[in-house]
Parts: structure tokens; C-alpha cells; sequence
């Protein structure tokens, strides 16, 4: 991973993306950063090779309000090459996803890089938020 | 009577009972199953929201229930198979024979965390990780990097010492027990174990890693050694708090137990550091 550049590692992702027919949500969040004034809060930022997306808390339906279900509401959507990471906050305001469960972070771009440092490389898993319990 | 011991003190029997016992639960889909529904419960369990599994006073209980079910699975595998406890005060370093590649196999080398050894190793075959965060098939570990020292017992006999079992507003910014057991307050007993072993253990598919069971276990002794210490101490809340299991209430996903139904243990295993009941030792 170290012996490649960001923008083959990026490069790379993005075609794997292609392949998995999932280029919508990538041109999706292009789109949104293109917008004139960037919210708050946006961060769209490479990482060791890999790109981070993170967009603000939107207040029902939109792309967020469709990925979520109740007691969600009002987080911020954080992509790792276009894939969704699963995010909470704590009641103290620190942040905890999927990735790092049990350790907690100040905010969503620490979160998040930290994330990338475990992937080395994976991709991110569908977003399930349910996690198919039966 | 199930006995839960010690995993330092199996015989190399017995660990082998155990780790086949676990091969083949995965072998027939059921171990996944529980994987599954513990990320289930970590997604959806929220400081602000409903709570069952985690964050929150049932945290026990839950996982109580939880291990009990897993434990019967095991125990359809082979009779003779209990959960062992890993004391993660004593047994605290990547040399411990937990570690050796007759029982979990061993941290996972340095290019991608994969464990290289023992029966979960990937090249096995036998115990691919399929409920997963990310694209990465294969167990792994970092002992001891995600954080260098796991709990002490000074820090445990801390926790024990503390009276409340769990307080307002019942959720991970609590004081009380629960939460400075669970890890999110105070000295962070059960959440830096997770951290300590890194990998799967590190995430919400956290069942993934055997030693998923056997830390766990070892929580469970600790809540029962809580409740010896503190005879007084009630499960809280009693009754009519929003989003959060009640002593009398259900917890999901069974729906027919409660907190109170699982209080006590010795209804269902003892301890190897505690004395055998009167009633199990005469129906022996
Ligand atoms: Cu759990
Ligand atoms: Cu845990």
C-alpha cells in the first residue's frame, strides 16, 4: 500500500467502484461538492490514497434521509471511496463507526482517517445499518 | 451443571473440544448468525435512542443472554464444551499460551493483520469471516496496538468497588457500574480489550474473534463478582425509562427475558472459582 501513489490507489478504487456498477453514489457526491457555497462541515480529502467524503446532516429524505432509518437523524454522511461508513455520536460528542466500534474520536474527519488506516486497503462493506437481524 | 473456567487452566483436550466445537458452528452457518446480530444491536443501539445490546444497563444482561445461547449451540456440538473466561488481568500479554497455535493462534503479521496460525487461521479454510465491515475475508489481530496495556486488576477492583449499578441518563456519558465496566467512562475496562486485540475485535463485527466469547465471559464473572460485593446493589432502572430495558422489561431480539430473568448465573453455570451449588452436586 505504501508503494503506491494516491492517484493509482484512487485511480484503482475508482474503476473496482465501476465494476461494482455503484459510480452513481461517487458522481452523486461529485455533484454536491460542486455546489457554490460548501456547507459546514463538508470535507472531500485524500488520506493515504484514499478519498474521504464527508457532507453535513441533512434534515429528511435526500440521499441521507434514504440510507437511514429512525434515530439516525441529524448525522452526517462520511464516504471512504464513495463507500458509506457507518457512524454514531456519543452523548459527550465524540464519534465511534463501524470500523473503530470501541475507541472513540473528537470528530468525523479523525474518525474517519482512522478508519482508512484499518481498511489498508479494503473496501468498505454495502452500508447496511440493520445488519440483516432476523 | 455448566462450569465456566479459566482458560489459562484447560488441558490441551479441552481446548481442542472448544475450538472444533467453534469450527463447527461455523461450518453450519450458526456462528455467523450470532455475528450478525451482535452488529445488528451495535448499529442500532444509540446513546439517544432505543438501546439494548450496548450503551446501556441491560449491556449485561444482553450479552448474558447472549452467551447463553451460544454456549447451548457449543454445547449441541458437544456436551462436555463450556465458555471459558479470559482474565485479561493476569493472562495480559501477546506471549500467553491463549495465544499459541494450540488454542487461538496468534496476532496477525504486520502487512495486513491476517492470523497465520492456529485453527482460525484463514489457509485453514475452515473459518472464513464472512459477516464483515470491509472486503477482508480472513481473521486478524493486532494485540497490543490499537493500545499497549490491557485493564489492570487495580483498575477492575476499582470498578468493582463502585455501589450504582447505572444511572441517568442510563446511556455511554453514565457514571455508575455498568458503564465504567463497559469502557466508556472511567478507566475503560471492556471496550479497551477490544481495542487491545484490534482487528475484527476492534469492530462492530467484533464476534468475528473467538476470543469475541471468552472475553465476554469474563465480563459476565465480573458483573457476578459486582453482585457478591455489593449484595445491596440493585439492577437500575426499575421500571418507566424511556428507550432503555427496565429490570422487568423484554430485551429484543429474544423478547421473552428480562433483566431480572438473568440476575442470577448459578441458574445457569457456576464459576470454576466458585463452589458447586447443593442442588447441581446432588443431581450429579
Ligand atoms: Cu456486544
Ligand atoms: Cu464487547
Amino acid at each position: 500500500m505504501n508503494k503506491i501513489t494516491r492517484r493509482q490507489a484512487l485511480g484503482t478504487t475508482a474503476g473496482a467502484l465501476s465494476a461494482l456498477g455503484i459510480a452513481g453514489a461517487t458522481a452523486h457526491a461529485a455533484a454536491a461538492d460542486s455546489r457554490a457555497s460548501i456547507p459546514t462541515g463538508t470535507v472531500d480529502e485524500v488520506y493515504q490514497g484514499r478519498r474521504i467524503q464527508i457532507t453535513p446532516a441533512t434534515t429528511g429524505g435526500g440521499h441521507h434521509g434514504g440510507h437511514h432509518g429512525g434515530g439516525h437523524d441529524g448525522l452526517p454522511t462520511v464516504r471512504i471511496d464513495g463507500r458509506e461508513l457507518h457512524v454514531m455520536r456519543n452523548a459527550d460528542g465524540t464519534w465511534i463507526s463501524v470500523v473503530n466500534h470501541y475507541e472513540t474520536f473528537a470528530d468525523p474527519t479523525s474518525l474517519a482517517r482512522a478508519a482508512v488506516r484499518e481498511l489498508q486497503g479494503a473496501v468498505l462493506a454495502p452500508f447496511a445499518p440493520m445488519g440483516g437481524t432476523a | 451443571m455448566t462450569v465456566r473456567k479459566n482458560q489459562a487452566a484447560l488441558t490441551p483436550e479441552e481446548k481442542r473440544a472448544f475450538t472444533n466445537a467453534l469450527l463447527e458452528l461455523k461450518r453450519t452457518g450458526a456462528y455467523d448468525r450470532f455475528v450478525t446480530t451482535h452488529n445488528g444491536f451495535i448499529m442500532s443501539d444509540t446513546d439517544s435512542g432505543d438501546r439494548v445490546g450496548h450503551r446501556s444497563p441491560s449491556f449485561l444482561p444482553w450479552h448474558r443472554r447472549f452467551l447463553l445461547e451460544f454456549e447451548a449451540a457449543l454445547q449441541k456440538v458437544d456436551p462436555t464444551v463450556s465458555l471459558p473466561y479470559w482474565d485479561w488481568t493476569a493472562d495480559r500479554t501477546s506471549r500467553s499460551s491463549l495465544w499459541a497455535a494450540d488454542f487461538l493462534g496468534g496476532t496477525g503479521r504486520a502487512r495486513d493483520g491476517q492470523v497465520m496460525d492456529g485453527p482460525f487461521a484463514y489457509a485453514t479454510g475452515k473459518f472464513n469471516v464472512n459477516v464483515r465491515v470491509d472486503g477482508r475475508a480472513y481473521l486478524r489481530r493486532a494485540l497490543g496496538e490499537g493500545v499497549a496495556e490491557l485493564p489492570t486488576k487495580a483498575e477492575v477492583e476499582a470498578v468493582l468497588a463502585m455501589p450504582v449499578y447505572d444511572m441517568a441518563p442510563w446511556n455511554s456519558s453514565s457514571n455508575g457500574f455498568r458503564n465504567n465496566l463497559e469502557g466508556w467512562r472511567g478507566a475503560n475496562l471492556h471496550n479497551r480489550v477490544h481495542v487491545w486485540v484490534g482487528g475484527q475485535m476492534g469492530t462492530g463485527v467484533s464476534p468475528n474473534d473467538p476470543v469475541f466469547w471468552m472475553h465476554h465471559a469474563y465480563v459476565d464473572k465480573l458483573w457476578a463478582e459486582w453482585q457478591a460485593r455489593n449484595p445491596k446493589s440493585a439492577y437500575l432502572p426499575a421500571a418507566g425509562t424511556v428507550n432503555v430495558v427496565d429490570l422487568h422489561d423484554t430485551m429484543r431480539p429474544w423478547n421473552d427475558v428480562t433483566p431480572a430473568d438473568m440476575l442470577d448465573h448459578r441458574k445457569f453455570y457456576t464459576f470454576d472459582t466458585e463452589p458447586v451449588p447443593a442442588a447441581s452436586a446432588s443431581q450429579r
